[in-house]
């Protein structure tokens, strides 16, 4: 393993429930430094629950999670933000209540060692709409433009990883195209990402290496081209 | 016109300590949804705290101590009593306050006798501001009303202004999003309740010199804060400042106005006949001046359900 891509983040024998129900069973995986990681899988594969999982927000039941070597597997929520592990949920989960600036200064923190750091004027620069409505209230934007705040707001945090859960997901090709540049450039200027994506084609386009999810366990790993060479994996586990 | 001045003048700085009261119930309630009955027993432990204080520290000293105590008091009962049983909802917080303000209450005579305390606004503090129709006007009345109202500018900045006011919106709203986002949630929930109690724990403080400071007074207050809430509107501080006002008002001009049904009939001529039915006819207004905010609670739940000022309903 050379430095460029010695694991960032490492996910070892992960377990979680949800109540009763035992949802991920013993996921492994890692990000290195710069890497753009995809987890793809059927609904209902546990790939959101391992990104919850990974922030706590579904606790793990056992397993670790290790960020630059330090387990975070029992940290709470908001020490895992600190540490440098940003997230964006796939309902998004802006603050309605409160404007698009006063999201976006929810998000900000001090910076961690390493990680790029990030300026609301920066923000602005990616998604231009979201300074025209700095002053609106979150609740009254489209579902692009929440997206896009809700990108933005991670940001602020200036994180090493970024887990992103289903970005596009119900967006006009317009908005795709914007987040999927987004991604890209931000991915370019050194945070590394996990990426939960339905769409295949966006996640071979954007991902240093694709993990395929089935039954709460990593099934494949291996870089895009590996995946789309696999028939076997993409009729077994992503054919709809 | 001397009756009415007056009755303004009281009126506002009644609604004015209301608020002092309800702010910290709007907070708590209003913003987190912790339905917490035992607020009003802050107001009380305020006032009693501050009345042993004084002795040794002096008036004011004792009354910002007074405060802070009560604060750390709030926190205790956050953390420890109603973390626990939140997620059981509702009915589980109820009865823990519901709880808590009885052994208060118990406590409170315990220690200090199940009488009125003889804690007074201090001599320094009890001169005539100026004086209405011949009647002097006390300088304390104005200095509660002052302070009120510099809670209310100090929340509301502290609210809309700032980083803290940021997160707190934001965590009472999305919890889990917010902690997703590096903030303390917990920390923050506690901090909001300990700023909320000491709210009522610095209008006990600051109230009970004036007005009287005895083990019911959290119970006279208690129900009045929550209807102060629900008629502003849930989380709505502007409703609850409004609110205030109203019931203050309200409560302060019926306590002097005799008329009743007979005199209304008594307008078409019908008085001989009213005053022979009697029973229901015959109430005096000022006889009622204590139930007229609950009526009002309940006519603004019909119309209004999310209140005056709120946006939830």
């Amino acid at each position: 393993m050379t430095e460029s891509n010695a694991p960032l983040l490492e996910v070892r024998d992960l377990h979680a429930y949800y109540g009763k129900s035992h949802i991920l069973h013993g996921v492994n995986f890692y990000v290195g430094k710069g890497e753009v990681v995809s987890l793809l899988g059927r609904n209902g594969t546990g790939r959101s629950t391992t990104l919850k999982a990974i922030m706590g927000l579904v606790p793990p039941k056992s397993g670790k999670i290790l960020l630059n070597g330090r387990n975070l597997a029992e940290a709470r929520t908001y020490a895992i933000c600190r540490a440098g592990i940003g997230y964006i949920p796939e309902e998004r989960e802006v603050f309605s209540n409160l404007t698009v600036d006063e999201n976006l200064r929810m998000g900000q923190q001090s910076s961690h060692d390493g990680a790029p750091e990030w300026t609301i004027e920066q923000m602005f620069e990616y998604f231009p709409n979201l300074k025209e409505r700095r002053k609106t209230k979150a609740g009254n934007l489209s579902g692009g433009e929440q997206q896009m705040l809700t990108i933005c707001r991670s940001l602020l945090g200036n994180p090493k990883v970024l887990l992103i859960d289903e970005p596009t997901e119900g967006l006009a090709p317009k908005n795709v195209a914007a987040v999927e540049e987004a991604t890209h450039d931000i991915n370019r200027r050194g945070v590394s990402i996990v990426l939960v994506e339905q769409k295949l084609a966006i996640a071979l386009k954007v991902s240093t290496r694709v993990c395929v999810m089935g039954h709460g366990q990593i099934v494949f790993e291996g870089t895009p081209e590996e995946l789309a060479g696999n028939t076997k994996i993409l009729k077994e586990w992503l054919a709809v | 016109m001397e009756y009415f001045t007056i009755s303004l003048f009281n009126g506002v700085v009644y609604g004015l300590l209301l608020f002092m009261v309800s702010a910290g119930l709007t907070l708590i309630f209003g913003m987190m949804g912790v339905l917490n009955f035992a607020h009003a027993s802050f107001y009380m432990v305020g006032a009693y705290l501050a009345y042993s204080l004084q002795k040794i520290f002096g008036f004011w000293p004792a009354i910002v101590l007074a405060a802070l105590l009560v604060g750390i008091l709030g926190m205790v009962v956050e953390a420890f009593f109603l973390r626990r049983v939140h997620r059981y909802g509702h009915a589980h917080e109820l009865l823990l306050t519901f709880g808590l303000a009885f052994i208060i209450a118990e406590l409170v005579k315990l220690f200090y006798g199940n009488y009125p305390l003889n804690y007074r606004v201090p001599d320094a503090l009890n001169f005539a501001a100026f004086q209405v129709f011949g009647t002097d006007y006390p300088v304390y009345r104005l200095l509660m009303g002052g302070i009120s109202i510099g809670m209310f500018i100090l929340i509301y900045l502290l609210l809309t202004r700032t980083r803290v006011g940021i997160v707190v919106r934001s965590a009472i709203y999305r919890p889990r999003m917010a902690e997703a986002l590096g903030h303390n949630v917990p920390l923050v929930f506690m901090g909001v309740f300990g700023v909320g109690a000491a709210l009522a724990g610095l209008a006990g403080a600051v109230a009970g010199a004036f007005y009287t400071t005895n083990p019911n007074m959290a119970l006279e207050l208690g129900v009045i804060v929550f209807v102060v809430v629900v008629v502003g509107g849930l989380g709505s501080l502007e409703g609850a400042m409004l609110a205030s006002l109203l019931i203050g008002l309200i409560s302060s001009f019926a306590v002097g106005i005799d008329l009743s049904l007979i005199d209304f009939f008594g307008l078409f001529g019908a008085r001989e006949w009213a005053e022979s039915v009697g029973g229901v006819l015959a109430l005096k207004i000022s006889s009622l001046s204590a139930t007229i905010p609950f009526a009002l609670m309940l006519l603004i739940l019909l119309v209004r359900p999310s209140g005056l000022m709120g946006e939830k309903s």
